[in-house]
């Protein structure tokens, strides 16, 4: 029982530490010079220079352009993901919301026009929406860059079946209780969804922090780079020896956010599943 | 405290009348029962009253007052659901408070509120507690205490047992009776079931197909049931219902062969095709009488309820006392003073 118990143990470990190299690799080449990766050595020991490099990368960066400082673009960058996180669940909660538990013409026009947008990518409409925000004048702006992004039919959609499935008795109730819709949203809609929410919240953040495409086009403006648009410009087209260390010591802090995320919101997740509230 | 009235209320859902014209005068801290069965527009008409639905045509007054264009919140009413409805995310006490707590009262009176309806219905110590945490009698009490605390003028009750087991359904039954009658409101009660609409109500508003059949008080509704739909739904087993013509104004001829005397002849009724309805309760067995072939006995222990046909093949039942001996016919009288005659065409009663 016991020796058999351990091969899927063998084999869990093994997926775990080939999916884990390289962000070790990414974590020991962020404390060694840029002579010695450049040399193309690929160390599997921590070096000693760990504090300059992360010192370099905060505080002016690094690359061929000599590019923006990690702090501002981190800065730029968790701006971005959570303003699109918050703007999504905002406008998705509050459209579910209308699509399920009010009747008005054209409910079902509303309904299937959101449902369409799933099937158009933001790469697909990416031309119009650039010439929008051009004439806009939203280019090098954070309204350009995240409102374009701010509307999500996958999140109403999700909203729509969670809503669909809060007893009918409950608006009854909230109307005899003399509860309007806003207060009844409040009270009764918004308590019992926030374990969707935040789940959510994880994917949606996670979303807009690896955003490149569209941060790429709209934003020329050094103050405004994103952290993942940031770390492509700071490896070079080979022309000229890239500064490794301080392009992985740059990556290693554009992991930490989504990491934290997701760690401070795996409380809800566990809520999320040992409550059924319902 | 209040009266509650209706005056023709319809109700129409596209080309579907579900109520045909309803009017009811409920007097103040009456117990009103509607029973029926399913779909016979009972529901339809407790969320008329309650303002959930609105009606197609007519009126609706509680406490004189003209409701027919209000919302439910403004109508002074308080209703139970029949899953009872808690907010699962609120603690009990959040739950009672909601609606008080709407309508922009005090915090102190509505702890004072919530505290006396907890102690009336001996929860006072779940105030805490998420309506998950509950029993089902003890949600059914909470969704109860929900509606006291809001002190209206009506209560609502749309079937709120059915969602028990069969015990605690009739220790709740007596408890919802044991507390209308403490606090003396006006209460509607929505149920399909006949023994809880015979034990709750003051009256009953029996419901076939949009219409009240008959309105009446639970022993009148009886001994004295209006149509053969009313008379068949309300007793259990079922009322027999036999085929005969009025041979003459105090004599009833079955379609069998036998005769039967009225004890109140009929004036003006010889000849007429009619429906005899006699209820299994008042068969017993006799010298002489209908005969029975007997083809399935239920023991209940105290009476035993016995299924068979006569000569001519009309299904008859019978509940007789004691044990019943199997394998035997029986010949049995019905007693004279239980005899309901209806019009064999509509179904009315006509003996008095």
């Amino acid at each position: 029982m016991r020796a058999r118990n351990i091969w899927p143990h063998v084999w869990l470990v093994l997926g775990v530490l080939i999916f884990s190299f390289p962000i070790y690799i990414t974590l020991i080449g962020s404390t060694h010079d840029a002579s010695t990766i450049g040399r193309g050595d690929v160390p599997l020991l921590p070096g000693p220079h760990a504090l300059e490099n992360y010192a370099q990368a905060w505080g002016s960066g690094g690359g061929r352009y000599m590019g923006t400082p990690a702090v501002q673009m981190l800065a730029n960058s968790l701006a971005m993901a959570l303003l699109i996180a918050a703007g999504k669940i905002v406008i998705s909660l509050l459209s579910a919301f209308a699509v399920v538990f009010f009747r008005f013409p054209g409910r079902m026009i509303c309904f299937w026009a959101i449902f369409i947008t799933l099937m158009l990518p933001v790469e697909v409409r990416i031309i119009p929406t650039f010439e929008v925000m051009v004439n806009l004048s939203l280019v090098n702006t954070m309204a350009g860059l995240v409102i374009p992004l701010i509307a999500s039919a996958t999140a109403t959609l999700l909203f729509r079946q969670f809503f669909m499935t809060i007893p009918p008795e409950f608006v009854e109730a909230a109307k005899i209780d003399g509860a309007g819709p806003m207060r009844f949203f409040k009270d009764v809609v918004l308590p019992l969804s926030i374990t969707n929410i935040a789940a959510l919240f994880v994917i949606l953040f996670i979303y807009g922090w690896n955003q490149y495409l569209w941060p790429l086009l709209i934003i020329n403006d050094r103050g405004l780079e994103t952290i993942i648009v940031g770390l492509t410009k700071m490896i070079g087209g080979g022309d000229s020896q890239n500064e490794w260390n301080v392009i992985m010591a740059t990556a290693v802090m554009a992991l930490l956010p989504p990491v934290g995320v997701v760690l401070l919101m795996q409380r809800w997740f566990i809520k999320g599943l040992v409550e059924t509230e319902k | 405290m209040a009266t509650l009235n209706l005056r023709g209320i319809k109700k129409r859902f596209g080309d579907t009348q579900v109520l045909h014209g309803i009017d009811l005068d409920v007097a103040d801290g009456e117990m009103i029962v509607i029973v029926g069965a399913s779909g016979c527009g009972k529901s339809t008409l407790l969320r008329i009253v309650s303002g959930l639905e609105s009606a197609t045509e007519g009126q609706i007054l509680i406490g004189g007052r003209d409701v027919t264009a209000l919302e439910p919140a403004e109508r002074d009413i308080a209703m139970v659901f029949q899953n009872y409805a808690l907010y699962p995310h609120m603690s009990v006490f959040q739950n009672m408070a909601y609606g008080l707590k709407i309508r922009g009262l005090p915090k102190a009176e509505i702890e004072s509120r919530v505290a006396e309806a907890a102690k009336l219905l001996d929860i006072g110590h779940l105030l805490d507690r998420k309506p998950r945490q509950l029993s089902g009698g003890q949600r059914q009490r909470v969704a109860m205490g929900r509606a006291i605390v809001r002190e209206p003028h009506l209560f609502l009750f749309d079937e709120p047992l059915s969602n028990l087991d069969a015990k605690l359904r009739v220790t709740m039954r007596a408890e919802i009776r044991r507390l209308q009658r403490r606090l003396a409101v006006t209460s509607l009660f929505v149920t399909h079931d006949q023994v809880e609409a015979m034990t709750l109500g003051d009256r009953l508003v029996v419901m076939h197909q949009g219409r009240a059949a008959q309105v009446a008080s639970p022993m009148e509704v009886w001994s004295k049931p209006a149509d053969t739909y009313v008379a068949g739904f309300i007793g259990s087993p079922s009322m027999n219902f036999l085929p005969a013509t009025m041979e003459q104004d105090g004599v009833v001829l079955l379609d069998s062969g036998e005769r039967l005397t009225l004890v109140t002849p009929i004036p003006g009724s010889t000849g007429r095709a009619v429906t005899l309805g006699i209820r299994p309760e008042h068969l017993s067995p006799a010298e002489a009488g209908l005969a029975l072939r007997v083809e399935l006995l239920e023991p209940l222990g105290s009476e035993t309820v016995v299924h068979g046909r006569m000569p001519d093949g009309t299904a008859l039942t019978a509940k007789l006392p004691g044990m019943v001996p199997e394998g035997t016919d029986l010949l049995l009288r019905p007693d004279s003073a239980w005899l309901h005659v209806f019009d064999r065409e509509t179904g009315r009663r006509i003996s008095a």
